[in-house]
């Protein structure tokens, strides 16, 4: 069967991929692009290690059929760092939110995708912002500070050199 | 066996597309069909999507808002046309599925899903199909499977207010054990007309019909919600899955929808 070509920005670069029916979004972002930070989870869109934005909301890459995302704008965690680590995966770092990690990318897109809409949130509002995320390891109340803590500091990029 | 994914700028050809297709699923926000094909669910072999953006528009008319079939749960929450059914949509699934969940979706999710199923059903919305027809929500979902696609949902905003509670393991995002809608219009201080309904109580969201006619006709008070309470699983079926058993669900019904109405009150 014939492939669909499907073009997008990701994290800011033009992207062009081929992609197969029913494809999700999660498979062309390992396998056609290349970039591994969106996880491969469970793929019933439950525990949210492969979140990524799309146009600005945060979305489950398993659960998005691949050709829908033609010409949209896909940011993942490989574009939250720009040089430096950006304050809030400094933050994750600190309050030591991440132990075995697998879930952590897909936590650091939500806390991004509300830090994007909404810069100083409350506590409540980190909680609803990862509460389609799952953790198994840390527990949430280091990755709720870190968030937090991102959010005092500037949230999605440094405002001054490191 | 390979899949299919086609693609229609418009519903109408969309809907013809569909009601030609043998083993076709109609995608909406997919939070529900992907799963399937993730998992390489082989009962059916076509998707059938389309990109008209008349799916994904609220509008106003007097004093009814009309959803197209494909709005998310997040522009529900977001928009300020919508804001009766604002705190019911936020109650479902993360922000990420609510970024893809879509009002027709909602409609057709089998049990424990179908809480915003449970609201429109409790505000007496209707369905506008692809092939004119306009059914109540009630109907629709009574009747099984259909041919013709969800267009729209006609939704009457409440005069006295929607209310509602949803009651999950996992706070804020588990999937219902249950949750209860209410329309309690009132006349001289009496209930005409009481809309009650579960989600979780059945194979889809259903009416309470014992508890509804146990407060027509009375004022709130103690005795009528304790009536209602009394008979709130009253010809109601609920079933046994992961997230409770049918007996639990009996039990419960009638104290989550005392609490419901005493917040009413």
């Amino acid at each position: 069967m014939a492939k669909k070509p499907v073009t997008f920005t990701h994290n800011g670069e033009e992207k062009a991929a081929f992609v197969s029916d029913g494809q999700n979004l999660l498979d062309v972002l390992r396998r056609g692009v290349g970039d591994l930070t969106p996880k491969y989870g469970c793929a019933q869109g439950t525990c949210g290690a492969c979140t990524v934005i799309i146009d600005g909301a945060p979305r489950l890459s398993c659960l998005t059929l691949a050709e829908t995302v033609e010409g949209a704008e896909i940011d993942t965690v490989a574009g939250l760092a720009d040089g430096a680590l950006s304050p809030l995966q400094d933050a994750f770092m600190t309050h030591f939110a991440a132990q075995c990690g697998y879930c952590t990318g897909g936590m650091l897109m939500s806390a991004a995708a509300l830090l994007k809409h909404n810069p100083r949130p409350s506590r409540e509002e980190v909680v609803e912002a990862i509460s389609g995320n799952i953790c198994r390891c840390t527990g949430y109340e280091a990755i709720i500070e870190a968030v937090l803590t991102a959010a005092a500091n500037g949230g999605l990029r440094r405002t001054g050199a490191r | 066996m390979p899949l299919t994914v086609e693609t229609y700028p418009t519903l109408s050809e969309a809907a013809r597309a569909f009601a030609a297709a043998r083993a076709a699923r109609f995608m909406g926000g997919g939070t529900i069909l992907m799963r399937a094909v993730n998992e390489a669910d082989q009962s059916f072999d076509t998707l059938i999507r389309t990109t008209d953006r008349a799916m994904t528009e609220i509008r106003t008319t007097g004093s009814a808002v009309t959803l197209g079939a494909g709005v998310t749960m997040a522009s529900i929450a977001a928009s300020r046309d919508t804001a009766f059914l604002a705190p019911v949509a936020r109650l479902i699934g993360g922000p990420q599925v609510r970024a893809a969940a879509t009002v027709a979706g909602n409609l057709f999710a089998a049990a424990p899903y179908g809480d915003l199923t449970a609201a429109l059903m409790a505000l007496g919305a209707t369905a506008e199909m692809t092939d004119g027809r306009r059914q109540s929500i009630d109907d629709l979902i009574r009747g099984g499977p259909t041919r013709s696609l969800v267009a729209a949902v006609h939704v009457p905003v409440p005069q006295g207010g929607l209310h509602f509670r949803k009651v999950s393991r996992i706070k804020p995002k588990g999937v219902s054990v249950l949750s209860v809608a209410a329309v309690l219009p009132r006349q001289g201080g009496r209930i005409e007309n009481a809309r009650i309904v579960f989600n979780g109580m059945g194979a889809r969201p259903v009416r309470a019909e014992a508890a509804e006619r146990a407060l027509n006709g009375q004022a709130l008070g103690a005795s009528a919600i304790a009536a209602a309470a009394a008979h709130a699983a009253e010809g109601l079926s609920p079933r046994d899955d992961a997230i409770a058993t049918a007996w639990y669900r009996r039990e419960v019904a009638g104290v989550h929808l005392r609490r419901l109405l005493e917040d009413i009150r």
